[in-house]
């Protein structure tokens, strides 16, 4: 066993990422499932592992804002939360993303209430994808600690100055111990030169008064920096692949090659699709897998043509569908797509379970796994 | 006599209302800071006093935050700046609304905390930039747009919230006192950790007075006692000069409600019930400077 080859929560691998990321601040306010990410942090700063200032706030509204008010500073910051706490930044994540702040923070998907429900769904997290927040799905504790890494090179490109979201499914990822390398990142993550920080020797205005002309053009400058990520994530995640030998794409193919069908989800359900996909290839159904990594940017060459997809949508947007199969299907008109809504509350969705989704799937309808089928 | 610099801080043609008595505050508030100062303005009127993009009114980076969000902000931006080794003053500059209603929760937060900067309260006990509808430092008896018969009860005691942090500075000051605010000023800035100035900001429109009375009306309420002047550093507290002189023989409450439209509403009852409550404050006050200089 490699020396760096530690056994390890998907929420220890992210605080090990972030104290190699060496930032200045970590702000945070504990909530379950993510309270452990930010508990080793502190510990990193208490023992004097990692040299940053770790402010205990009393609100994740504030965990953001402190976050803002450091960064705009220059220096580099984290935060982390899950479900209620990130609703209650919402306010500020637009802020932090509208000031263009390279804020990277670790989110645990986990259901929103009522009624109280500690497991994984990715609402939380979809509902804030108009925050102008860049937004990337992990499925194992290694791709956890890399996708952190990767998160600051890429919120701190200046070409992108967007802040970066890594969201990881509550428990099954957040909880797990997996075996992960411990990559030392060396001079992978360059100094933050941020452009607008604040300096007393050349005082400006910040967020005021825009009128609508100027408005329009920060809000195109956003989405700008939103198509500039695409390249910097490709550009990022290549040199990431050349250095330490992982690659990741912003959509992770598996079989999809040949395949009549395709089962496309994100975060652990898109891992475990892989299996599903070898069950169903032993009985002669050519399935694949594509798992959408970064929601935001979207991914636009994703291969659907000719393929029939099976789009697992642990989300809902009521009055509407799936969020990621009305992604897909508004990016792709032509895709033909079995809409499937599972695992929302936590709800266990085996990989027996998405192979019977690929073999029962209706083109064209939403399914509502677990729910009888004659009363849907 | 104090010393004032001369050198102006704000840039002329501010957007102001005229008479605004947070402006004039934050004149001499600047000239204390100096320029190793950052401003931090969550919404409320010096939002859109500052101008429009791309010009702005101070000489001071200003960061706009949030509307319950200016103490966070200044905690974060104050740790990142002592974490590089700067001694950068944070001074959060925020309407009444922003204090004692929606922003209180951050701001206890930093406060406890123990965070280094200063956090200024303008009060002109209204939210003045939505166009004067009631906060919770609209004071007894005033009329704003959401309570159009005068407000039903009292004014939030913001100054005894913010002492049960037990800051190492704390003080109130008023616009028509620009050495006192001056001074106050400076000395919180000499101390580190949290430090908190609740200035009261006579506000013309909103109030209801000529916009050239703005002084007048200020001095009035610290003269009939219904605004008292004091600081507490650590546990001295003592009362402030124009207070102090104020307080051998306040004026009558009822001057200070006639000189302003917004009490009109006010009925002998009600008064009655404002200057009974003076009263018991300014024995309060005095008891508490007492106690602090015997046991000093």
């Amino acid at each position: 066993m490699s020396e760096k080859l530690m056994m390890s929560t998907g929420n220890k691998a992210v605080a090990a990422a972030v104290k190699m990321a060496k930032p200045t601040v970590v702000a945070a306010y504990p909530i379950t499932p993510q309270t452990e990410v930010i508990e080793t942090i502190a510990d990193y700063v208490g023992s004097g592992a990692m040299d940053a200032r770790y402010i205990p706030v009393e609100s994740e509204h504030s965990a953001m804002t402190a976050c803002i008010g450091a960064s705009i500073t220059g220096v580099r910051v984290f935060t982390a939360t899950s479900s209620h706490g990130l609703l209650y930044m919402h306010e500020m994540l637009h802020w932090a993303a509208g000031a263009r702040l390279p804020i990277v923070m670790g989110q645990v998907n986990r259901t929103l209430a009522p009624g109280w429900n500690i497991w994984a769904e990715h609402s939380d997290a979809l509902s804030q994808r108009d925050t102008g927040w860049l937004q990337v799905y992990v499925s194992t504790v290694q791709e956890a600690y890399d996708a952190t890494l990767m998160a600051f090179k890429i919120a701190e490109d200046n070409r992108v100055l967007l802040p970066v979201m890594i969201n990881m499914d509550g428990f099954l990822l957040s909880h797990i111990m997996q075996p992960f390398e411990m990559t030392e990142p060396g001079d992978f993550i360059p100094p933050l030169n941020l452009p607008q920080k604040i300096d007393v020797n050349d005082p400006k205005g910040y967020g005021a008064m825009s009128p609508a002309d100027i408005h329009f053009t920060f809000r195109y400058d956003m989405e700008k920096a939103m198509k500039n990520a695409r390249t910097v994530i490709a550009e990022t995640e290549a040199e990431f692949a050349k250095r330490f030998g992982r690659s990741y794409a912003p959509v992770e193919e598996y079989l999809c090659d040949d395949a009549d069908v395709v089962i496309v989800a994100m975060g652990t359900l898109g891992k475990e699709a892989e299996v599903a996909a070898d069950l169903l290839r032993k009985e002669g159904i050519k399935a694949g897998v594509m798992r959408v990594r970064w929601l935001r940017p979207f991914p636009l060459d994703m291969k659907v043509e000719g393929k029939e997809l099976v789009v697992i949508d642990r989300d809902y947007s009521f009055g509407f569908g799936g969020v990621i199969a009305g992604e897909i299907q508004a990016r792709y008109p032509g895709a033909k797509i079995a809409r499937v809504i599972a695992g929302l509350g936590g709800q266990e969705v085996t990989y027996e379970d998405m192979a019977e989704l690929v073999r029962t799937r209706k083109i064209g309808t939403e399914f509502w796994f677990g729910i009888p089928k004659e009363e849907q | 006599m104090t010393e004032i610099p001369k050198e102006e801080m704000l840039l002329k043609c501010p957007s102001t209302c005229a008479g605004c008595g947070s402006l004039l505050a934050l004149r001499y508030i600047l000239k204390a800071a100096g320029k190793d100062t950052v401003l931090v303005i969550p919404a409320c009127c010096n939002s859109v006093i500052q101008g429009v993009y791309p010009y702005m009114l101070h000489t001071v980076p200003v960061y706009n935050i949030a509307f319950a969000a200016a103490a966070a902000c200044a905690s974060g931006m104050s740790e990142a700046f002592r974490a590089v080794g700067k001694t950068t003053n944070v001074i959060v500059y925020a309407g009444d609304g922003g204090t004692a209603d929606i922003g209180i929760q951050a701001l206890s937060g930093a406060l406890e905390r123990g965070e280094d900067f200063l956090y200024i309260c303008y009060d002109n006990e209204a939210y003045g930039n939505t166009g004067m509808q009631r906060s919770g430092a609209t004071p007894l008896g005033a009329i704003t747009t959401t309570t159009p018969n005068g407000k039903t009860v009292n004014k939030k005691d913001l100054d005894r919230i913010i002492e049960a942090h037990n800051l190492p500075y704390q003080a109130t000051a008023c616009a028509s006192y620009p050495a006192d605010i001056y001074n106050k000023v400076k000395k919180a800035l000499s101390i580190p950790g949290p430090k908190f100035i609740h200035i009261l900001a006579p506000c013309p429109p909103g109030w209801r007075t000529p916009s050239e009375k703005t002084v007048e009306i200020g001095k009035m309420a610290v003269k009939s006692g219904i605004w008292v002047l004091w600081e507490k550093e650590y546990d001295k507290f003592t009362i402030s000069a124009p207070s102090r002189a104020a307080m051998k023989k306040p004026a009558p409450v009822i001057d200070y409600l006639k000189a302003q439209g917004r009490f009109r509403k006010v009925d002998e009852a009600t008064a009655a019930r404002i200057q009974a409550q003076v009263d018991k404050n300014l024995k309060k006050v005095a008891a508490e400077a007492a106690y602090s200089e015997e046991n000093a």
